[in-house]
């Protein structure tokens, strides 16, 4: 019941926009309805609270999922006899016990600290089935991006905008300008979908993307699994833009089949028929078309404190001086001050003190493989203070148990952790000392994002584990 | 939300390209439950410095903050609007924001002007020489007493709420038929897609 006439090639991201359209207002800006809500502690509570004050409902509580992760610790949240261990810091406490009487006071289904569901909302989300092609999918966390890998219009947004949606169901939007993201060939051995994105945002700037949602193309995002898709998605924002898809397919499809939430019997058939048609079609235009050669990604780290300053791991740490215009070139003093690096330094050359393995980018079952593939019969170096691996879910975290990686990264020194945004951002407890690097599986590289003075470079969890091996960054095609 | 039409008074001359959403508040900020109070943690890293700009007794409580290329970039933390807000800023100036951001400042009474960065240069000149920047929002208009004008555009939406100081879940509720009737249709064209947690 597509509003819009089907004689023009529409792009994915038009398709999805038309099939949301509530109504568009004279000044083009549209109410468009939002399928899915995802719901974290931090940037609701006052959201619940201007509904209490307005005396406003949920407009649709099913379509709402909330689960705790920003400020959980990962350490255990039950002692021996089952007793909840408190968390000590008290704001965090008061943010998590407000969002775990907000969810039923609305009627929002809620998955507790201790559930084995519990985890990274946009881990949970596609692993449930939550997720789905073709729909619109909010949350107040601007990673939300993630849940593009399943071709869905996914973007992150204010409180304000989470109140909105809690009470309308919608969100008044304008209509992004529409971006490709087109890559040619096969990347080469070592390169993980974490490098892919971090390349793309180095070519188009961590503002490129701003105004654009990005469509990702070509053979290399085909080849690439569900989770792959959603580590490249993810850091859409990384690169300015609101929202980055790719089409859903075969891959996408077997993935959600059978997942929790995902539509069976008669329903699963009448959505995959739906499914199938969104794609970009032949000759639709794009705004912005960008071209990148797969052969030149290489395993990537970032020397710098925005997620623009990547270079590849066999590259060396740059001088201001090569930057072009003066701007450019101060930030880049700035980032070296913060950074503690010398131009000229060989990437390889940089000693690391932390490895964090987790993120909404990378803490899937793929990521965890990856990284004990490279761990492996191999023990953390010495001069590596701490090392942790925290799973994206609960159940992420059984499955890797399952398979035995919990042994391969204790043997290797790491700590096994319960799951939570950890050290992504510097609101729990677990935090990088100042002065120290951390290589970090994450996707933000800011000044003081790990913790006050924490310095980070952004890698692939393959990249992470090869630092933790050698003590600092590494390629991690050269180990054996 | 209070209404927004002009702003003038003393620019603060920021300046900083990609200013990211942990800068502007540190994610220990963001535990509260309430939107107050917030300005105490604006830009907390930068103000270790007790010769930073924000802390200058001439910037004390000035309406506008000059700042560079891609603003507010990174988290979607509407906490970064209500600490700008709370330091009294009720415009921003750059030739960029980021998407998110500036969703949220409009949100919040707050207006981010884009010029070109030639002008933002420009009125960083003036800011620094303590000279005061007027913005009209009716108008679109940027000017100062030097006969400098610049003119911006806006989206005719947020001006619309703005100016007028208006809550847009109330603007949206006036539209709740039409939402009613596109979920109808939906439950009968696509109902898997109505189920979500209930699946």
């Amino acid at each position: 019941m597509s509003k819009s006439p089907q004689t023009k090639p529409r792009t994915l991201y038009q398709k999805i926009w038309d099939d949301h359209v509530v109504e568009t207002r004279d000044d083009g800006t549209a109410i468009i309805y939002i399928d899915r809500h995802l719901v974290h502690e931090v940037t609701s509570p006052q959201a619940f609270e201007a509904l209490r004050l307005a005396g406003r409902p949920v407009r649709r509580p099913e379509l709402t999922l909330a689960v705790p992760d920003h400020n959980l610790p990962t350490t255990a949240r039950r002692d021996a006899s089952g007793g909840k261990i408190p968390i000590e810091d008290p704001q965090s406490a008061q943010q998590l016990a407000a969002l775990e009487k907000n969810a039923p006071d609305f009627g929002i289904r809620y998955i507790g600290d201790a559930d084995a569901e519990q985890g990274i909302v946009h881990v949970v989300g596609p692993e449930q089935g939550f997720s789905l092609p073709g729909t619109t999918i909010v949350c107040g966390d601007s990673h939300t991006a993630s849940h593009g890998g399943l071709g869905a219009l996914a973007f992150g947004i204010g409180t304000s905008e989470v109140e909105h949606v809690l009470a309308t169901q919608t969100l008044l939007l304008q209509q992004s300008r529409s971006m490709e993201v087109r890559i040619e060939g096969e990347v080469g051995p070592g390169v993980t979908a974490k490098d892919v994105i971090m390349h793309v945002i180095g070519v188009i700037g961590a503002a490129g993307g701003s105004g654009y949602v990005i469509e990702y193309r070509g053979p290399v995002f085909k080849a690439m699994s569900v989770e792959e898709r959603l580590t490249v998605c993810n850091m859409s924002i990384e690169g300015g833009a609101r929202a980055g898809l790719i089409a859903p397919d075969d891959t996408t499809f077997s993935y959600l089949k059978g997942r929790p939430m995902a539509p069976k019997g008669e329903a699963w058939d009448a959505a995959l028929a739906y499914w199938k048609t969104l794609h970009t079609d032949e000759g639709a235009a794009f705004d912005k078309s960008v071209v990148i050669e797969a052969a030149d990604i290489a395993p990537s780290v970032t020397w710098g404190t925005s997620p623009e300053d990547v270079l590849p791991i066999t590259g060396l740490v740059p001088s201001p001086d090569s930057f072009a215009d003066a701007t450019k070139q101060a930030a880049a003093q700035k980032s070296l001050e913060y950074m503690g690096l010398t131009p000229g330094t060989p990437l390889t050359e940089v000693e690391v003190q932390n490895i964090f393995i987790g993120s909404c980018t990378n803490s899937r079952i793929e990521d965890l493989r990856a990284a004990a593939d490279v761990l492996k019969g191999h023990t953390k170096a010495h001069n590596v203070r701490w090392a942790i691996v925290v799973p994206g879910s609960g159940l992420v975290k059984r499955q890797a148990e399952e398979e035995g990686l919990d042994k391969i990264f204790i043997e290797a020194g790491f700590e096994w952790r319960e799951p939570g945004c950890s050290a992504c951002l510097g609101m729990n407890p677990d935090k990088v000392p100042a002065g120290e690097r951390c290589a970090s599986t994450s996707n933000r590289n800011f000044v003081g994002r790990q913790g006050p003075g924490a310095r980070t470079h952004l890698v692939s969890p393959a990249m992470a584990a090869a630092a933790a091996v050698k003590g600092r960054l590494t390629d991690v095609r050269t180990l054996d | 939300m209070q209404p927004l039409s002009k702003v003038e008074g003393r620019a603060i001359p920021f300046g900083a390209k990609n200013v990211d959403t942990d800068i502007i508040i540190p994610s220990k900020w963001l535990k509260t439950i309430s939107r107050e109070g917030l300005g105490n943690g604006a830009f907390e890293s930068i103000r270790q410095d007790p010769d930073n700009i924000f802390d200058a007794p001439e910037n004390k409580g000035a309406p506008i903050l000059l700042a560079g290329d891609n603003f507010g970039c990174g988290s979607s933390r509407e906490h970064a609007a209500w600490a700008i807000g709370d330091l009294g800023i009720r415009a921003v100036i750059a030739p960029s924001y980021s998407d998110i951001f500036s969703g949220n400042a409009v949100k919040n009474g707050i207006l981010p002007v884009v010029l070109p960065q030639e002008a933002v240069d420009r009125l960083m000149e003036v800011a620094r020489g303590g000279d005061p920047i007027a913005i009209d929002l009716e108008a679109q208009t940027v000017t100062t007493r030097f006969q400098d004008r610049f003119t911006f555009e806006i989206d005719p939406f947020r001006k619309h709420c703005l100016l007028g100081g208006l809550d847009e879940v109330s603007l949206t509720l006036e539209s709740k038929e039409a939402i009613s009737t596109f979920e109808a249709g939906r439950t009968s064209d696509k109902a898997w897609l109505m189920e979500g947690t209930g699946a």
